[in-house]
């Protein structure tokens, strides 16, 4: 009680929470574990938070001797998280899940429940660094490239980063392995979760049909001209820059260049018709918390595993920016996020517009 | 997270007595033999089995050939109800089983198995709105086919006592079988079974500061069960297999010192409960008691909170150093109301937010203090959360 620092840590049955739990404990931290129940379907039990999962969790905070409680988070998940899914696609968009899940499950539900339950602090598993400097703390990328999840986490404020912290910013994944090993942590051998967690083993477009998503129906393909060459199986099946699973024959390789929601057309093309110079972002967020007055020289990164691009920032209004690219991108994607960065430093970002 | 920690949920189980464990300590290694052994490493294992079983016999007030060993307070109930069913059944065609719904989930879900799946009829006795069984609900419901009738002496999640000498008085009348699970309130209250007037009885040593393993069935002389465990001829063949011999000698130890200093230490909880029930509903709005207000175990105060998760209410209270229960509570973050604040007519954005405090011998006045210090501050926040 008091002025005692106490750390939650939500954990997920996987190696990377586990390993930030215990790097805590070792620096003589006052830990609890915490993990979210997500979603619940008896037949397909997603990866995420299994029964397995939770044992992991469980038997992991028994070993570094720190408390360890479960918490409902079922209702939030499916409304932020899950119909954000279905209904992202159903507007013809290709929405980020991870991000919406950041934003309102981890670092809103969990982050309020957790300083509610008498934490001072929140830890994720995340690859990403907090420095605080000049009274502002700001979010930097993670010292291991390949790692880094600033991209998801540009969602974060100026009054969160002062209660977050990230254990693993300055580790790669083979020092954080090779830590679960030394403790010979039950985690330490499991696998990387590669896709959508609520997806389990399915893939996302036979998800959205199975969960009855109000996706759209098949359609004409068309070139860039709109001469018709055939039909696609549902506008939510594709997105930008897709090449594989078009299913038309063509002397040279077909992309996909727009999703033309309004006559549900999917308009596909050579290479050289895909890519993108400028486009429009909104619920644009900074984490400084300053509105941007001018326009503004940065990084931007419009996927989370894509590679960054110079770029000019401009702002339209407090929710609204113009953003022009040095070079074209060809995965500039509506529904993904635009995220800026300056240096190693997250400024934060917006979701791209159609 | 307080370093100083409060253990306040006597009700779940109870730490083993020193005393207790010195008395079963020669058990484990040194007087090590199988009761059904011949030879005098047996024989000496035996003695001690059955000094114990004479033993929780005097205080309970019966023979010692109607004491039972068996594994757990769920065994007990469990051979109480089914092997007075079956028997009931097969002498005399009996299929009809009353019990009141707040039953523990031995009782309860051991009658909806045998309603389910060995042809019984199970029909619920009405509980008031504090979880008591009424002598005139039993009497217009019990029938000449009721093959048992089971009540508990006190409940475990709301903490209320049965008027369990009236029940027992009206199924003697009628010669049908009464039993009583008497887990949660043999830690207590009296446990004569003559001057309670039940037939069977269910007892489990953890919750009287003996060791988890081991529990007891009283078994009127004249009271035929059916076996459920068949194997040897332990326990006049009602429960075979081999005795826990330190556990039993435990539990015997436990027992003698629960029922000799049972004032003292009821006294004692009763201060200390008397200021959390209190305290609380002064301190606190939006809050009820659960349970009877004074019909109850004396170490026992449960509440229901309006607009309170009862499983975030646990964890913060351990995160601040305290350990409570809550009927609601679970382990992997699903919460459902509870079956028994629900069969007390209490709707679910209450019985969501319950809260079960319960003293034990060991439990100080500054333990309570510092409990009731924090709890509103607690309870406000988780207010402002979920608001």
């Amino acid at each position: 009680m008091g002025d005692q620092r106490i750390i939650a840590v939500a954990m997920s049955g996987g190696v990377d929470s586990s390993v930030a739990a215990s790097l805590l404990v070792e620096q003589g931290e006052q830990v609890i574990g915490l993990m979210m129940r997500l979603w619940s379907d008896p037949d397909q039990p997603n990866r995420c938070c299994s029964p397995n999962d939770m044992l992991m969790a469980r038997q992991v905070a028994a070993q570094l001797e720190i408390p360890f409680y479960a918490l409902d988070a079922q209702d939030v998940f499916r409304q932020h998280v899950v119909d954000y899914f279905m209904e992202g696609y159903a507007q013809g968009i290709t929405p980020n899940p991870c991000i919406e899940c950041n934003r309102h499950v981890r670092w809103n539900f969990l982050y309020q429940q957790a300083l509610s339950l008498g934490a001072t602090h929140l830890a994720t598993g995340h690859y990403a660094r907090i420095v605080n400097t000049d009274g502002r703390f700001h979010l930097l990328r993670a010292l291991s490239p390949e790692k880094d999840q600033s991209y998801v986490l540009h969602i974060l404020d100026q009054h969160k980063l002062a209660h977050a912290m990230f254990p693993l910013g300055r580790l790669s994944k083979t020092e954080v392995r090779t830590h679960a090993r030394s403790l010979s942590l039950p985690v330490a051998e499991r696998e990387e979760s590669q896709d959508l967690c609520f997806l389990g083993n399915k893939d996302y477009h036979h998800f959205l049909l199975e969960n009855q998503a109000p996706v759209p129906p098949p359609g004409p393909i068309v070139d860039i001209q709109g001469n018709r060459l055939g039909t696609h199986k549902g506008l939510a099946a594709y997105t930008i820059g897709q090449r594989k699973g078009i299913g038309l024959s063509k002397p040279y390789p077909l992309y996909v260049i727009e999703k033309e929601l309004a006559e549900n057309v999917l308009v596909v093309g050579s290479k050289d018709q895909l890519g993108r110079e400028q486009f429009h972002i909104n619920r644009l967020h900074w984490i400084d918390g300053l509105e941007l007055s001018a326009s503004m020289r940065v990084q931007v990164q419009v996927r989370y595993k894509s590679r960054e691009m110079s770029a000019e920032v401009t702002p339209i209004d407090a929710h609204k920016a113009s953003v022009r690219l040095e070079t074209p991108l060809t995965d500039v994607t509506p529904g993904q996020f635009a995220v800026f960065y300056i240096g190693d430093e997250c400024l934060g970002g917006g979701v791209i517009l159609p | 997270m307080r370093s100083e920690t409060v253990y306040l949920d006597y009700a779940a189980t109870t730490p083993v007595d020193h005393r207790v464990l010195e008395a079963m300590h020669p058990y484990f290694s040194v007087s090590f033999g199988n009761p059904s052994s011949v030879h005098r490493w047996g024989q000496k294992a035996e003695a001690a089995v059955e000094r114990s079983r004479a033993h929780i016999a005097q205080i309970m007030g019966c023979l010692p050939s109607e004491i039972i060993f068996t594994s757990c307070g769920t065994e007990s109930d469990n051979l109480a109800l089914r092997g007075a069913a079956y028997h009931a059944l097969k002498n005399r065609g009996a299929k009809h089983i009353l019990i009141p719904p707040v039953e523990h989930h031995a009782i309860l879900h051991t009658a909806q198995d045998l309603a389910e799946n060995h042809g019984f009829e199970l029909e619920y006795l009405p509980v008031d709105s504090f979880g008591r069984v009424k002598a005139q609900e039993l009497e217009a419901r019990i029938r000449p086919d009721t093959a048992i009738v089971s009540v508990m002496y006190a409940n475990n999640e709301i903490g209320t006592i049965n008027p369990i000498q009236t029940l027992a008085q009206i199924c003697r009348s009628k010669h049908v079988p009464f039993h009583s699970d008497a887990v949660q309130a043999a830690s207590q209250l009296p446990i004569d079974v003559n001057a309670l007037g039940v037939d069977i009885l269910s007892i489990g040593a953890h919750k009287f500061y003996g060791p988890k393993g081991v529990g007891a069935l009283y078994v009127r002389s004249g009271i035929d069960l059916h076996a459920t465990q068949t194997g040897g001829s332990q326990e006049a063949t009602l429960r075979a297999g081999t005795h826990n011999v330190p556990l039993i000698v435990g539990m015997a130890k436990a027992i003698e010192i629960t029922q000799s200093e049972r004032e003292i230490h009821n006294h004692h909880f009763e201060h200390l409960r008397n200021q959390i029930l209190s305290s609380v509903q002064r301190e606190i709005p939006d809050v009820r008691i659960s349970g009877h207000p004074e019909i109850r175990l004396p170490n026992h105060a449960s509440f229901v909170f309006d607009g309170i998760d009862g499983n975030q209410l646990l964890v913060a209270l351990d995160i601040a150093g305290f350990g409570c229960s809550s009927g609601s509570a679970c382990k992997t973050g699903n919460p459902e109301p509870s079956e028994v604040l629900t069969a007390i007519g209490i709707e679910d954005g209450w019985a969501l937010g319950s809260l079960r405090v319960t003293v034990g011998r060991q439990t100080t006045q500054e333990d309570i203090d510092s409990f009731l210090q924090i709890l509103p501050t607690v309870i406000s926040k988780l207010r402002n959360l979920n608001g």
